[in-house]
């Protein structure tokens, strides 16, 4: 049982990073290795508003949200944008993301030096509940809540709101979108602004979980966001949680069955083992696109 | 054109000629020091002449500073304190090595020309790039903060006054299993970082010999923060203790995680777990957690009183680990040097050999056949928020 709530407990975290990076990859198709840079980011970010700021950690949070979104813009207008017209516009902003992360990682050793750091002790409320046997703290269930209530939310904008519609119409054919009259470059920014934002308090709540963030914490967690991201199709909100689920409950009963060396290579092995038998993921649907 | 070849002919024979005066010039005086360094008399009554000059390597900029800070002050107090004793003062250089080897390697290189001992340098890693340059111009090293395998076996110039894993681990099980009637453990340990690694052999080890048995053993990477599924893992095995060699880093998530999931018992950890950060950053949670050291604050020889006191009035803060080994880094050269009442190279190397039985801050020391140091360990247990001596 208490595996059982471990697993979901720590896939909930990679969900909600891969929320992130699934939002502006399904929707601009563009892969931001960044990403990981704005999770470490946000979290140092947290614990100097927390711990030297003196905020509450509720008032901190949507301060690290707007924080994120921020760097998405920038990380939009810098490692992006430039590099939309070429025709190998996909790879070059991936290698510009890389950069660019490379450089938000190298300003965090600056400000903040290599040591590792933490929230206050009495940040969150250490409230431990007891179920069925099992442990769980407060801030785990809240951390559920946020990915669930995240994911839901994005879905339904992504689906219904008008943001959503422009964003799909990007996704679909930036070039007619633009002939319809959208502001094709407010949108893509928009995405990566949210896409960051998530990216960002996926990065406090995570370093707030473990009591400790590092300079490297995004890349550990990386690979593990894009296996997420591809085990729930590639795009697919819901498949990011799932997928996330998924790839912690893999994690966590490996240690439990095999050994703790063990479970990256249970992890991955079952993230190979769906791409042969279902290659557009749990959730996604089989794109066609046309040149 | 010809101007140059002629400037460069003139430079060359003029720094030919120079360094031919700095080398005679330099003979002449490490004779005219041998006179000086070399004293009169023995033990408290010895009396050298000029003061014996000693280099200190500290990181004190760089990721190992704090240790290098401290360590700066432990070494000034030691010099200050030795200066009130009659006969021999000391001439300290601290030079700084940055956190690097190859500064390191450089400040050895400066040393090398006319100090009598070198202290340092901060890291083992530093140590074992800079060393073999004292052993091979025939400086003696003492070595005041490396716990690494192998430190003194670079040479036998090479001595060291800090305890290493393989002393303090075994004496840190035998207290906990004595006070603690442990019978079963539970290890968990980095199995990618070679100072955990050696860690962990010397607590499989230990435990063996103490008879304890070993229920399950777990490893991690110490990129690691989420331990849930391991420590849940451990809980289960109803252990009587968890034994871990983790860095600070790991120890702190770990320490924290295993609360939470209800683990009550007595967390043992290696040097990495020596640290007071744990006590500030894991706050509760810390609570119960044992770790063996070469120094605790709280001892109550008279040496230590004495030690803290005047630390405390000239730095208006409290001493470490690190300030304490340092200090008794530059007690342990003075022993030597009294012994044989010389300040020359040789004769001190001859006589760190000997030391045995040296009251010190660190408790009684001697130096073995090694060249490593020998004292007991002190075994502590957090408990209100501050390490306590558990034996």
């Amino acid at each position: 049982m208490q595996q059982l709530l471990n697993g979901l407990f720590l896939g909930s975290i990679y969900a909600l990073f891969a929320i992130g990076f699934t939002l502006v990859f399904g929707i601009l198709d563009r892969l931001n290795l960044a990403h990981p840079a704005v999770f470490a980011a946000a979290a140092f970010v947290g614990i100097e508003l927390v711990a030297v700021g003196g905020l509450s950690i509720w008032v901190a949070l949507p301060l690290v949200a707007v924080f994120g979104a921020v760097l998405g813009l920038v990380i939009e207008r810098v490692a992006f944008r430039p590099l939309k017209g070429r025709p190998d516009a996909h790879f070059a902003g991936l290698i510009g993301s890389i950069g660019l992360g490379g450089m938000f990682i190298a300003l965090l050793l600056w400000r903040y030096g290599p040591d590792t750091r933490r929230f206050p002790v009495d940040a969150f409320p250490s409230t431990t509940f007891e179920v069925a046997g099992a442990r769980v703290t407060l801030l785990q269930v809240a951390i559920l809540v946020i990915s669930v209530l995240l994911m839901l939310g994005l879905t339904w904008l992504v689906a219904r709101s008008r943001l959503g519609r422009a964003m799909r119409a990007v996704a679909e054919n930036p070039r007619a979108a633009t002939v319809l009259g959208l502001d094709v470059d407010r949108v893509t920014a928009t995405t990566f602004a949210l896409s960051s934002a998530l990216g960002a308090v996926a990065g406090a709540l995570f370093a707030m979980n473990v009591n400790s963030a590092q300079l490297g914490m995004g890349s550990a967690i990386e690979l593990k966001g894009l296996a997420v991201i591809i085990v729930g199709g590639m795009g697919s909100l819901p498949g990011a949680l799932v997928g996330g689920l998924i790839l912690g409950l893999a994690e966590v009963f490996a240690v439990q069955y095999l050994a703790s060396s063990w479970r990256d290579v249970v992890a991955f092995g079952l993230l190979f083992l769906l791409l042969v038998v279902r290659p557009q993921g749990l959730f996604g649907s089989k794109r066609v696109r046309e040149v | 054109m010809k101007t140059t070849m002629k400037t460069l002919a003139l430079t060359g024979t003029l720094a030919l000629v120079l360094t031919a005066c700095g080398e005679g010039g330099g003979d002449g005086g490490a004779e005219d020091g041998a006179g000086e360094l070399a004293g009169s008399g023995s033990g408290d009554s010895c009396v050298i002449e000029a003061p014996v000059p000693v280099g200190a390597a500290l990181s004190l900029t760089g990721a190992a500073a704090s240790y290098g800070e401290s360590q700066k002050k432990g070494l000034e107090l030691a010099a200050e304190k030795l200066k009130e004793k009659e006969g021999v003062t000391y001439e300290l250089t601290i030079e700084d090595d940055g956190t690097d080897p190859r500064q390191g390697i450089t400040v050895f290189e400066q040393f090398a020309e006319d100090k009598s001992v070198i202290l340092g340098p901060t890291l083992s890693n530093g140590a074992f790039q800079a060393q073999p340059i004292a052993q091979e111009a025939g400086v003696p090293v003492v070595a005041i903060s490396n716990t690494a395998a192998g430190i003194t076996e670079q040479g036998d110039y090479i001595f060291r006054v800090s305890l290493t894993e393989a002393q303090v681990i075994p004496q840190t099980v035998e207290v906990a299993k004595e006070e603690y009637g442990l019978e079963k453990v539970v290890v968990m340990y980095s199995n990618d970082d070679a100072f955990t690694e050696s860690g962990y052999d010397v607590f499989a080890s230990a435990l063996e010999e103490q008879g304890v048995e070993v229920l399950d053993t777990l490893t991690f990477s110490k990129a690691d923060t989420d331990f849930r599924a391991l420590l849940t893992e451990a809980k289960g095995a109803q252990p009587d203790a968890i034994v871990v060699s983790g860095l600070i880093e790991a120890a702190i998530p770990l320490v924290t995680q295993a609360r939470e999931l209800g683990i009550e018992v007595p967390i043992i950890g290696g040097n990495g777990f020596n640290n007071p950060k744990l006590m500030s950053d894991a706050g509760e949670a810390a609570e119960g957690v044992v770790v063996g050291a070469a120094w605790n604050s709280a001892s109550e020889g008279e040496l230590n009183t004495a030690f803290l006191a005047d630390f405390e009035e000239k730095f208006g803060s409290k001493p470490d680990q690190f300030a304490a080994q340092a200090y008794t880094g530059l007690t342990v050269i003075d022993a030597a040097v009294r012994a044989g009442c010389s300040g020359e190279r040789e004769a001190i190397k001859e006589n760190l050999s000997g030391v045995q039985d040296l009251e010190t801050v660190l408790g009684t020391l001697s130096i073995n056949a090694d060249r490593d140091s020998e004292h007991p360990a002190v075994v502590q247990v957090i408990e209100g928020g501050a390490f306590t001596p558990l034996n």
